[in-house]
């Protein structure tokens, strides 16, 4: 019964992702998606790969969605969009799509298929596990740094390969831009930093009430007015 | 409590007597309950410890109205919040906003199942034990992210922002720290602690991961969203996060995720770092004690939870206490704090466990 909530469920999500009008709702259920797979890893005996999962897709690459989702502005999808256009080729993917499950899934366990047979429900106890039995994380372990290492150390390169990638397009050119520490450089001299909006420097008097206004808040000084509005601060 | 129960395979699994499993199953009940029994009584005492010893630090009396001392405060603060109306945003989204709350306390309730208690006091002795709560805490940002969105709020969104940014950034010198632990034992909890039970409180992991324990101490306060990494729900800079249109149960439930969280991350430091439910006082000569501390008598068991919570309070004390001492950090500070401090130290630390492997220490 879980396995027939749960993927029945994972399969909704699936429809709904490509379905749902607002693209946050679809990242959500893609993330639904995810956790419905996780519990059908579950059920098949892979805890770790099922925790993996939680960790990898819904923790990193589902919050990742999210992030680039929520930011942007990405407009709701129209409702009036023609959807009928895309049916002759989408339909023969379907169809491919489908031919493909029919070769994969066993006839036994879906009694609605038309080639289904007549079959009785073998019982039986696993032995095996009462003796001893490795955990997922010991088994893939075993295989992975021993007889498979060189595609895990090939994997860790891809990952850095993409890292690298990453900082490439976002980094900066250090070399010609120039950066200083505003709040070090306000610090140490003020007067220098801030000029008014006109362009001109601030006086002393004016230089006075702006520390005033930095320390205690407001000025102590009566019958202070600003010239022309706001002070700017000066990046030289 | 492990019962066992025989494993039965069936190949076809829409068998019907699939149906039969899982009324068994409806057993478990018992022990849910008083888990979860446990940890809301757990959960207003910590509220209580929490207004008591950031009064004691602030030189003032704390709540002395509700109950003797103040006991019951915590429950009145919940019937406040239980009796509040419950505010929605108009043009936020409703559904986003209303499930967000219950996504964050989902994913830390479900992190008690793999807590030892004491020997054999476990809900769910997984196989992989303490990466439960590892991968369960992945999905919390996703809850913030959706209350922050579905505010309709820009200081929310932006607090939700920041509140996934830094969960997602502290998680992996967590998982790193919980990683280099389990290099020596598996990541079953019953064999993590059973591995510091030898020689008293010499055996605890925290001396042969002293650098971990700073890390995990560190990476789990951040996790749990406290002070001094509280930006996300900061009065000053975001009025109060994600969580300013949240009124009522919903604020109440935020408010119960973040102790919820807190006592579950001091019971990892127990388990993983304190030795757990082992009585740690060593060379004791009388071995009465030791003998009921295996035995599963009502006894042992309960002198196994007290010291389990005793160790905890260590790390709430801890943890109450820089709360009301430091100055909260800035965003920029608090993610370079994850991302160039703490997760370079804490693979520095996994190459060390691993070459002490080599001197097999």
């Amino acid at each position: 019964m879980i396995l027939s909530v749960l993927s029945s469920f994972a399969l909704v999500s699936g429809l709904m992702v490509v379905r749902a009008k607002n693209p946050v709702h679809s990242v959500l259920f893609f993330i639904l998606v995810f956790c419905n797979t996780s519990g059908l890893l579950i059920l098949l005996g892979l805890d770790f790969f099922a925790m993996i999962f939680l960790v990898v897709y819904i923790g990193a690459i589902a919050v990742l969605f999210l992030f680039v989702v929520m930011m942007f502005n990405i407009q709701i999808a129209e409702i009036h969009e023609e959807v009928l256009r895309y049916l002759p080729v989408s339909g023969i993917i379907g169809l491919i799509f489908w031919w493909e499950m029919f070769f994969i899934l066993d006839n036994e366990t879906i009694p609605l298929l038309p080639t289904h047979r007549n079959t009785t429900s073998l019982r039986y106890m696993v032995y095996a596990e009462k003796v001893q039995s490795w955990t997922n994380l010991e088994t893939l372990g075993n295989l992975l740094y021993t007889h498979y290492f060189v595609w895990f150390l090939v994997s860790s390169l891809i990952l850095l390969v993409a890292m690298i990638g990453a900082i490439v397009l976002t980094m900066h050119r250090t070399t010609r831009v120039k950066r200083q520490d505003i709040f070090r450089k306000n610090a140490l001299d003020s007067r220098r930093i801030i000029m008014k909006e006109d362009g001109r420097d601030l006086s002393r008097r004016e230089a006075y009430i702006y520390n005033e206004y930095i320390s205690f808040g407001s000025p102590r000084v009566s019958g202070f007015e600003t010239s022309g509005g706001a002070l700017e601060c000066s990046l030289d | 409590m492990i019962i066992d129960t025989t494993e039965v395979q069936t190949i076809n699994s829409f068998s019907t007597s699939g149906f039969f499993k899982e009324v068994y199953g409806l057993i478990w009940i018992i022990p849910i309950l008083t888990l979860i029994l446990e940890i809301t009584i757990g959960v207003l005492v910590i509220v209580w410890l929490e207004r008591e010893i950031s009064a004691a630090i602030q030189q003032r009396i704390g709540p002395e109205y509700a109950g003797p001392l103040g006991i019951l405060q915590a429950i009145a603060d919940g019937t406040k919040l239980l009796l509040k109306e419950d505010l929605l945003p108009s043009r936020g989204d409703i559904r986003l906003f209303s499930v967000g709350p219950s996504i964050a306390v989902i994913s830390v309730l479900l992190s008690y199942l793999v807590i030892p208690f004491g020997y054999r006091l476990v809900l769910a002795d997984l196989g992989i034990g303490v990466f439960l709560w590892i991968a369960i805490s992945s999905i919390a940002p996703i809850g913030l992210l959706m209350s922050g969105y579905g505010s309709n709020n820009k200081y929310s969104f932006s607090g939700g922002l920041r509140a996934a940014a830094q969960s997602i950034s502290y998680e992996i010198p967590l998982t790193l720290c919980v990683l280099s632990i389990s290099l020596r034992v598996i990541l079953q909890v019953q064999l993590i602690v059973e591995a510091q039970s030898k020689y008293g409180f010499w055996g605890w992991n925290l001396w042969r991961q002293p650098i971990g324990f700073l890390v995990f101490l560190i990476s789990s306060l951040a996790e749990c969203e406290r002070l001094p990494f509280d930006l996300p729900e900061a009065e000053e800079e975001l009025v109060a996060g994600y969580q300013t249109e949240y009124s009522g149960i919903k604020y109440a439930l935020f408010y119960l995720a973040s102790y919820l969280n807190l006592l579950v991350s001091s019971l990892f430091v127990t388990v993983l770092y304190l030795g757990g439910w082992n009585f740690s006082i060593p060379y004791i000569p009388i071995p009465e004690l030791f003998r009921i501390n295996q035995m599963a008598g009502i006894f042992g068991m309960t002198i196994d939870i007290f010291i389990t919570l005793a160790k905890a309070y260590l790390f709430l004390f801890i943890s109450i206490t820089t709360r009301w001492t430091l100055p909260r950090m800035r965003i920029d500070q608090l993610l370079n704090l994850g991302w160039k401090f703490l997760l370079p130290i804490s693979l520095g630390n996994l190459l060390l466990t691993t070459s002490s492997q080599l001197v097999s220490l």
